[in-house]
């Protein structure tokens, strides 16, 4: 990445001191998922994991996807964070074809417009909370001294400022993901995917990564979140449910 | 990511797992360490028996009588002619490229003094030896300079004859026998040891032509040539059996150099020492395997951090200099610890035995560090390309 969109992103900071994307919601459609198609193949037998999903997901949009389990929600997920290739369908992400873009072109997107919360946190045990979110930093090429800003920023506006120097061992459930969650804004990304974000928390733990999901919102962030907890669903502005491969009620 | 970066991460993801950095890490040590030692006894070796060679006078032609050549039958020819001390006054003063000469006549002989008896080697030659064959007098002074041909009742007795003969009293001055003749002792020569199995210390010198009178002998041992430098070698000894044959009318003496010898040494030592580097080399290659195996196991014990990484933006290409830094960090670290290993090592064998010139050789050191880098690289490669190559999904569910 070159310096220049690192500073532009920084010169349009929102007020929790995450850089704001596109502040107009709901005007453009973010995402255009037609006829998407995911085919796994078990044995002799294929499985479809997804089959025929249209979906748009507006810029600024609060989206949350619900389904038993194997319905596949997780599926459309990895699909919408370019980890995984549809089998057939189109997806377009701010109006590029994912399917035309080469490897190094996807991980640039995800690199710099797409954040990642896992249901198990996937923070790196020998780093500390300011090393874990550091991290996409340095794979973007970010100098040490603005990681360090940077990430110290993160871990504030996450209201984890005093565990920055403590590992994830050291830290409860809900600080390791709300360390995962300054993680995945710290590159000012546009669209923040949230993979059952509270399914291995407490309640009162679930409720303060909510709030930052829903802060992150409110900034103009695009957040899709996967979930099998109604309520946790309840906080969203649209859910779609899913069942067996396909999209079955939108609200 | 600038290297700088790209090695702290890695020296992170070594600290994470400590026994296993330690196994690969000691695993390279000690085939760099196996070289380095290896090398240097191979080296130390080849440095010994050249210094020893170098100890008996270096660019030095041995003149010895008789052709070294297989003839057909030849009933009325092919007799050797003497190698006369006329000979030896030819080849010292009218070759200009000789700049020193002495004769040798040997025979063994028992010398009696103070009551004792004792059998010895007995040179006989001339002042010339002293300088050609670096003999180093420990007191009183080598046989007096002259006339070849005089004779003479000197005798310089080796340190051991000495000692053994007369104890702690000095013998200068003093008379012995060998055999029936009479001699009065003018010098004892300094320690000087054992050298290529001949004991320089159990040997006396005496005036080449009493030597000869005493043995009846009519021809020399040998003629030693000291020529001016390496260069003149191979003239001076054209020079040398051109001038005998013309007084011999026939060719009929050999002509030696010691280089000759001290190369054919150094190129068995060079042999051997390649043949340490090649088993050495052995122990650098499992070690090697070793990295390989380590990070291959690295790379299924981490296919979370791998896919988790990818996630957050990492390319192909960053996943696979992330692993070639890690193995490489590993080879490096093992090659700067078997480099000391091996270097302490030597530094105790040398305490040991203080007379053995043990180095490792420059070039050791370096194909060593240059190796243990390749290693890392080569053998880190193939689990790095598994690495880079994981399924970000399936690395992240662990499937």
């Amino acid at each position: 990445m070159e310096p220049s969109t690192i500073d532009c992103r920084l010169s349009t900071l929102g007020p929790l001191g995450f850089p704001g994307i596109d502040l107009i919601p709901g005007v453009v459609a973010m995402i255009e998922l037609k006829n998407l198609w995911r085919t796994y193949q078990v044995g002799d037998s294929e499985v479809h994991a997804l089959h025929g999903v249209d979906l748009d997901i507006a810029r600024g949009d609060y989206l949350a996807v619900i389904g038993p389990s194997g319905s596949g929600k997780s599926t459309l997920l990895n699909i919408l964070g370019c980890l995984d290739r549809p089998t057939a369908g189109s997806y377009a992400f701010d109006g590029r074809d994912v399917g035309q873009l080469s490897d190094l072109e996807r991980t640039q997107l995800r690199q710099n417009q797409i954040g990642f919360v896992f249901q198990f946190f996937h923070l790196l045990a020998r780093l500390t909370a300011q090393g874990n979110v550091e991290l996409p930093m340095l794979f973007a090429g970010v100098s040490r001294a603005e990681r360090r800003t940077r990430a110290a920023e993160a871990l504030a506006s996450v209201g984890l400022s005093d565990r920055a120097h403590h590992r994830p061992d050291q830290l409860s459930g809900g600080q390791r993901q709300r360390v995962a969650i300054a993680r995945a804004v710290v590159m000012g990304p546009g669209l923040v995917l949230a993979d059952e974000p509270t399914g291995n928390l407490d309640r009162a733990s679930a409720f303060e990564v909510m709030d930052l999901l829903d802060a992150m919102n409110r900034r103009g962030q695009t957040v899709v979140l996967v979930t099998h907890d109604p309520e946790v669903a309840g906080r969203a502005r649209n859910t779609v449910r899913m069942d067996d491969g396909e999209i079955v009620e939108r609200s | 990511m600038p290297l700088t970066e790209l090695v702290a991460f890695a020296i992170g993801a070594l600290r994470g797992h400590r026994l296993r950095t330690f196994l690969s890490v000691a695993g390279v040590a000690v085939g760099i360490a196996a070289v380095v030692a290896l090398t240097a006894l191979g080296e130390g070796a080849r440095q010994y028996v050249v210094q020893e060679f170098s100890s008996l006078g270096t660019n030095l032609l041995i003149v010895i009588p008789g052709k070294v050549e297989t003839t057909g039958m030849m009933p009325f020819g092919g007799t050797t002619n003497d190698l006369t001390l006329d000979d030896y006054r030819a080849v010292a003063t009218r070759i200009p490229l000789v700049v020193e000469a002495a004769p040798l006549a040997t025979g063994t002989e028992v010398i009696r003094a103070e009551g004792r008896s004792r059998s010895v080697a007995v040179f006989g030659t001339t002042a010339e030896l002293a300088r050609v064959r670096r003999l180093v007098v420990g007191s009183g002074r080598f046989l007096p300079s002259g006339d070849s041909d005089r004779g003479g009742s000197e005798v310089v007795l080796g340190l051991k004859v000495a000692q053994e003969l007369f104890g702690a009293v000095s013998p200068l001055g003093k008379v012995v026998r060998i055999g029936e003749w009479r001699f009065r002792v003018v010098g004892v020569l300094a320690p000087r040891g054992r050298s290529l199995g001949f004991d320089f210390d159990d040997i006396v010198f005496i005036p080449v032509r009493t030597s000869m009178r005493m043995f009846n002998r009519s021809s020399l041992f040998r003629i030693l040539v000291e020529v001016g430098s390496e260069g003149n070698l191979t003239p001076a000894k054209k020079a040398v059996i051109e001038l005998l044959a013309e007084r011999h009318r026939t060719e009929d003496v050999t002509v030696i150099t010691q280089d000759a010898v001290v190369s054919t040494f150094n190129s068995v030592f060079n042999v051997l020492t390649l043949a340490l580097v090649a088993i050495a080399s052995v122990s650098l290659t499992v070690a090697g395997v070793g990295i390989m195996n380590v990070m291959l196991v690295a790379v299924a014990e981490r296919r979370r951090e791998i896919g988790l990484l990818k996630a957050l933006g990492a390319t192909t290409r960053q996943v696979l200099a992330v692993f070639i830094a890690e193995a490489s960090v590993l080879s490096s670290l093992g090659g700067a610890l078997g480099l000391a290993v091996g270097w302490l090592s030597i530094r105790a064998f040398v305490q040991v035995y203080p007379t053995f010139p043990a180095a490792p050789p420059t070039w050791a050191v370096v194909a060593s560090l240059v190796v243990s880098l390749g290693v890392g690289v080569v053998f880190g490669a193939v689990p790095a390309r598994r690495a880079a190559k994981l399924d970000p999904v399936q690395a992240l569910v662990g499937r």
